[in-house]
């Protein structure tokens, strides 16, 4: 019957790879090759887009907001630290699962109080619990080595072959990989049934239970899920700089974190991605620029981007590309960033 | 006559506001029941509390005989107690295809699949592509939402709560708001409800609620005032004097 073939073409389609995501990734993996002096800021970068993209599982699909995600990034910082300054696991990969696992508990705990309640109540649950790991970090400094961070750590190689190297070449690649086999499955996740669930629950939850959705069963699992991203972002992160020092938890981070998602905005994957490159170049331009005053710059651009709108930003980013394409090939636009709800 | 939903000695209160007093309630298995009453009688009420946005004060609510009382809105959707809505509450920016497609999956228990992608089971397809086809929305499955005309919606509405394949289902003023010119596809739908469906439709609309029921229930500041068949309760001094009256002479 052609009705059933239709719904599914349809219902495949959202799923289906487009040539401007083809285009990201290899743009992405060739940057190894057109910026080899930097390896660490592009490392950062990777770090900071994969914490981000566990900021838009919960905020951009399932409209869970937080301003203390940074608890669970240091607790799988802490957890690879100590992983690998105590010989505990030795094999960095194997270490880095079993980090995000950690916080991917830890994640689930916590998910019974951030379910309940709006936003307001969210934002305090979030900010409250990863203050209260920053605390407690700081109070047993006998284990985390208080604010001197852990000293020593030395991390082997990786699956016993790639050693890690002072330009950070081996930490690049073995951060895109991480962040790409993540990425792939975020995607699946979100363009599952159990995705079309979480997003029918952040526009209207009493609708969706109305469908037969268990709201929070499905909030609780998403909310998990995202803290194992954190956390294997922020195991990357001790994993690649070889420190884990309490300013893995400070607000800043999760703050920053949101700053990040809404200047590539939310809901589509890509955002944390983009927004992780543009906030880090901008950071390193303001930062040339005017050492003391950058966040200043960065605030700016904040505020222009949440006036103008992403969308004619986006309209004007690609004019120029759009234009030397329909020159070349002939052809209507093809270089088009999928749009979704305003942040 | 089996009875496939019923409500014994239901009370809620808003602080010392009773807006549902002791009501007792029997729809019987395949009927086509109508709860009227004037504004404020509490009948959105009813709805939340048979669907379980609000728990009751007092009193049972039974399903085929269950209770369900203390089962949360999913599970009730699950066992066959759906409803639409009067508001519109649609997904805006889901396409008619997703809508359904998520009711069909959490009734199939689909729903918590994160592996496989949207599309790809034939079963669910399948159910899709028959919901939106007798709902007459196969031509603007892909479109969003929010762009089709206020008909479709209420269209989709309906199909919706018929694709969590339910046993009894509360229409909540299914017409509310529909223009002349589409009112004839809702109450098309409406009347080709499968029979063995049972309905409970809340009606503000005279005409539809006497062309389509063959019980009415009249509520009034939370309590029920009259039951019976519908010419019964057209004749009845009482309803006329609450709510027929303004009726009649407007």
């Amino acid at each position: 019957m052609t009705a059933i073939s239709d719904v599914s073409f349809h219902a495949i389609a959202r799923a289906r790879w487009r040539p401007a995501e083809i285009a990201f990734w290899i743009l992405a993996a060739s940057c190894a090759f057109l910026f080899p002096s930097r390896y660490l800021i592009m490392t950062d970068i990777i770090r900071l887009a994969l914490f981000t993209l566990s900021l838009d599982l919960i905020l951009g699909y399932a409209g869970i907001v937080s301003l203390g995600h940074a608890a669970f990034f240091g607790v799988g910082a802490y957890s690879a630290g100590l992983l690998a300054l105590h010989g505990i696991v030795n094999e960095p990969v194997i270490a880095l699962v079993v980090a995000g696992l950690i916080a991917m508990v830890l994640g689930f705990l916590t998910s019974f109080l951030v379910i309940r309640g709006v936003d307001l109540t969210r934002l305090m649950v979030t900010l409250g619990i990863a203050l209260l790991l920053e605390a407690l970090a700081e109070r047993f400094s006998n284990i985390t080595g208080g604010t001197d961070g852990l000293q020593g750590i030395e991390m082997q190689p990786i699956l016993g072959l790639f050693a890690f190297d002072m330009f950070g070449k081996t930490g690049f690649y073995y951060s895109l990989i991480v962040l790409f086999l993540l990425f792939l499955l975020a995607r699946r996740i979100v363009n599952s049934p159990f995705g079309l669930s979480l997003r029918a629950i952040k526009n209207n939850p009493l609708r969706a239970s109305a469908i037969g959705v268990p709201v929070n069963r499905r909030l609780i699992a998403i909310y998990t899920v995202a803290a194992f991203y954190a956390g294997i972002a922020g195991a990357l992160f001790t994993q690649t700089t070889a420190l884990a020092s309490l300013d893995v938890f400070a607000f800043e981070r999760s703050a920053d974190l949101m700053l990040v998602l809404v200047i590539g905005g939310t809901g589509y994957l890509y955002g944390g991605l983009i927004g992780a490159v543009v906030f880090k170049m901008l950071q390193e331009l303001f930062q040339t620029i005017t050492p003391q005053y950058w966040l200043f710059w960065i605030g700016l651009v904040l505020v222009v981007i949440v006036l103008v709108g992403r969308e004619r930003i986006h309209r004007w980013v690609l004019w120029g590309p759009n234009l030397v394409i329909r020159q070349v090939l002939g052809r209507t636009a093809v270089v088009a960033v999928p749009e979704s709800d305003a942040p | 006559m089996t009875i496939a939903l019923e409500t014994r000695g239901l009370e809620k209160s808003f602080g010392g506001l009773k807006v549902t007093r002791d009501l007792s309630l029997k729809v019987e298995q395949g009927a086509r029941h109508a709860l009227i009453g004037p504004n404020g009688a509490g009948k959105t009420t009813v709805i939340n509390l048979l669907t379980g946005v609000l728990k009751p004060n007092a009193g049972r609510i039974l399903l085929e005989g269950n209770d369900i009382t203390d089962l949360p809105v999913h599970k009730r959707v699950l066992r066959g107690l759906s409803r639409t809505f009067q508001i519109n509450q649609l997904y805006a920016d889901l396409t008619p295809l997703e809508t359904v497609g998520l009711a069909v999956s959490e009734r199939l228990g689909r729903g918590g699949d994160w592996w496989r992608r949207m599309g790809t089971r034939d079963d669910v397809n399948e159910e899709i592509a028959e919901t939106l086809e007798r709902f007459h929305l196969l031509d603007v499955m892909n479109e969003l939402t929010a762009t089709l005309p206020y008909g479709k919606q209420r269209l989709l509405e309906i199909a919706v709560a018929i694709a969590t394949k339910p046993r009894v289902l509360l229409l909540d003023e299914p017409a509310a708001g529909v223009p002349e010119s589409e009112r004839h596809d809702i109450l098309a739908a409406v009347a080709a409800l499968p029979r063995d469906v049972t309905v409970l439709l809340i009606e503000h609309d005279m005409d539809l609620v006497f062309s389509f029921a063959d019980r009415i229930s009249v509520l009034v500041n939370g309590a029920m005032l009259v039951e019976g068949p519908p010419d019964e309760v057209a004749r009845d001094p009482q309803v006329k004097a609450v709510y027929l009256g303004e009726a009649a002479d407007a």
